[in-house]
């Protein structure tokens, strides 16, 4: 993904309605208008659909019998929802919080360190292979990972035994144990990527002299990272965090690959429990009401995300005039 | 002297970092040309003997391969230029018509990208079926153009909304309509934007896994990744036929990535720096 740090309340600028009284505004409309159309068609009626199915007992065929909250009262109870409600928290370490932190000191690194006393060469390579990941199908990751990961003959456990360590030889993706872990550990490799692209190309935008300032005055790489890199690229954190986050609560093709929810759940997602409630165990109420609960969860988190960045953004904006 | 010496571990570690990234292709790619008898013998450590290619033609021909490159091909790029004409027009609307209510129009815009597909799916189904759609390529390119128009809509309105006035104006008075206006000045100035929205709408549509999983179910009209990602779930390969379907599968992203890298750096660029 990527994304655009930019309000939507300030793309367009002001206009004032009496400079022109009688352009007429209406002929701007018609273009909008397939677009409008295609998304009733294609987000808006299956959205509201899937909001009131939500609201009945339904199993995809005849016509859906209204339930009120009786599946919402369910979802409560439901140990099997909030086990993969909690495996989403992890996820959000594993996609949002990792890559994060990681991807700065990565990006700082290779800006501040290796882009100044080895050439942007080297720089342009490094950033490639960690980008690498992020135009890989998250299905093929998915086979890869798995045979890496594998029990017997896996590269990880024939890795581990050939360095002598034969005694950390696991099933990685088998144990109910550990399974969570070594899904958190793909999805690192897999998200490493982003934070790292934006946060190099927020670093660019960074005044050196601030730094060349800093430096002169004696401050060493961390104190420079923490009192310069850190507060200049706040709009790219902020972002990536919130796109991140939203991306771990959507986790499914990993989950389908790699362990199919398993074992016995250890790796169970919303995302992937509301698929199964689908079309394996074709109760399609409940479905809709545990993807209704996912949808609103992700709508309050971009909500207050872009409301955060649209608050820097002013507050920036502020203290600059 | 010392400031030399500090800088060398900082390269080292961020190398040996960034080796682990790529050791996965590296492993998968060594692995995929070994035959099972040599796989077995020897494991997935050792460097392939010869070059033993009979795993890749009969992963090839058992899921029919080239069948789903041309699936993907035809899918995303379709998508790809539907969902940046959609765009266009929305933004155009939006960005340089700055119609009533547009900040409104733009939330919902930047909304319904944000949706998980999970809370469309099963409609989506449902209609497609009631449609005569369901299991047609044609459905998963709908959906699509949709869903990246989303998107699309929202980074192009921002472009466009700054977009020179006085360009507009002059060709306005010189009597060119709104339509001749988008084709012949706004679409042309935009070009670099719309390509990376062209080269992400296409990549992202390609890797795109759920709905495709759900929509495509014969055979003829998978995609690379949903063939893959079944094959996968069904744990019916052997370990030299995994790796050549990994091998098969990586290197399509490979040849984006080389071919398309400034353009998906560019665009995170353009899309964070803003």
């Amino acid at each position: 993904m990527t994304i655009t740090v930019e309000g939507g309340g300030r793309v367009t600028g002001r206009h004032d309605p009496a400079a022109h009284p009688r352009r007429p505004r209406t002929s701007y409309v018609l273009f909008l208008l397939p677009g409008a159309l295609a998304f009733l068609a294609v987000i808006v009626v299956p959205f509201l659909m899937n909001t009131y199915v939500g609201f009945t007992d339904w199993q995809g065929v005849g016509s859906p019998k209204w339930s009120g909250l009786a599946n919402y009262r369910r979802l409560l109870d439901d140990s099997e929802f909030w086990a993969s409600f909690r495996h989403s928290l992890f996820m959000v370490v594993a996609m949002a919080a990792v890559p994060t932190a990681v991807g700065l000191v990565l990006a700082a690194a290779l800006f501040d360190y290796v882009g100044k006393h080895f050439g942007s060469r080297i720089v342009a390579v490094l950033r490639a292979c960690f980008y690498l990941p992020q135009v890989l199908p998250i299905a093929v990751a998915g086979i890869v990972w798995s045979w890496i990961l594998a029990p017997d003959n896996g590269s990880l456990n024939a890795l581990l035994k050939a360095i002598g360590l034969g005694s950390w030889q696991q099933d990685w993706l088998g144990d109910p144990d550990i399974a969570l872990y070594s899904v958190m550990g793909v999805m690192v490799w897999v998200q490493l990527g982003f934070p790292l692209v934006v946060f190099m190309a927020g670093l660019q935008r960074v005044d050196p002299q601030l730094y060349e300032a800093a430096e002169l005055d004696g401050a060493g790489w961390w104190r420079r990272f923490w009192h310069i890199t850190l507060p200049q690229i706040r709009p790219e954190i902020n972002v990536v965090l919130t796109w991140c986050t939203i991306a771990a609560l959507k986790v499914f093709g990993a989950v389908y690959v790699l362990t199919k929810g398993g074992p016995g759940g250890a790796t169970d997602v919303p995302s992937y429990f509301s698929f199964t409630t689908f079309f394996e165990k074709t109760q399609v109420g409940y479905g809709a009401t545990i993807s209704t609960v996912l949808t609103v969860i992700i709508l309050v988190l971009a909500l207050a995300g872009l409301g955060l960045q649209t608050r820097a953004e002013d507050a920036e904006e502020g203290g600059r005039t | 002297m010392t400031a030399a010496i500090r800088r060398w571990p900082v390269l080292v570690a961020l190398c040996v970092a960034a080796l682990f990234m790529v050791v996965p292709f590296l492993i998968v790619a060594v692995n995929a040309v070994k035959s099972p008898a040599e796989y077995s013998r020897n494991g997935p450590l050792s460097l392939p003997r010869g070059l033993y290619l009979d795993g890749l033609k009969d992963f090839w021909q058992r899921v029919d391969y080239g069948q789903k490159l041309v699936n993907s091909v035809l899918i995303s790029g379709s998508v790809a230029v539907l969902a940046a004409v959609l765009s266009v027009l929305n933004a155009y609307a939006i960005g340089i018509g700055r119609i009533k209510g547009r900040t409104w129009v733009l939330a919902f815009f930047v909304l319904a990208n944000v949706l998980p597909q999970e809370a469309l799916v099963y409609p989506v189904y449902y209609l497609s079926k009631q449609a005569g759609l369901y299991d047609t390529r044609l459905s998963v390119i709908i959906v699509f153009t949709v869903i990246q128009a989303a998107f699309g809509t929202y980074l192009l309105s921002s472009v466009l909304g700054q977009f020179p006035r006085e360009i507009i104006e002059a060709a306005r008075i010189d009597g060119a309509n709104k339509w001749q206006v988008l084709w012949r000045i706004v679409v042309p100035v935009s070009r670099p934007t719309i390509g990376v929205l062209l080269v992400f709408f296409f990549i992202w549509t390609w890797n795109e896994f759920l709905l495709p999983l759900v929509m495509l179910i014969s055979n003829d009209n998978q995609t690379v990744s949903v063939a893959l990602g079944v094959l996968q779930g069904q744990r019916l390969m052997d370990a030299t036929m995994t790796n050549a379907a990994a091998l098969l599968g990586v290197l399509p992203a490979i040849v984006f990535f080389l071919v398309f890298q400034r353009t998906l750096t560019r665009g995170i660029a353009v899309g964070a720096v803003k």
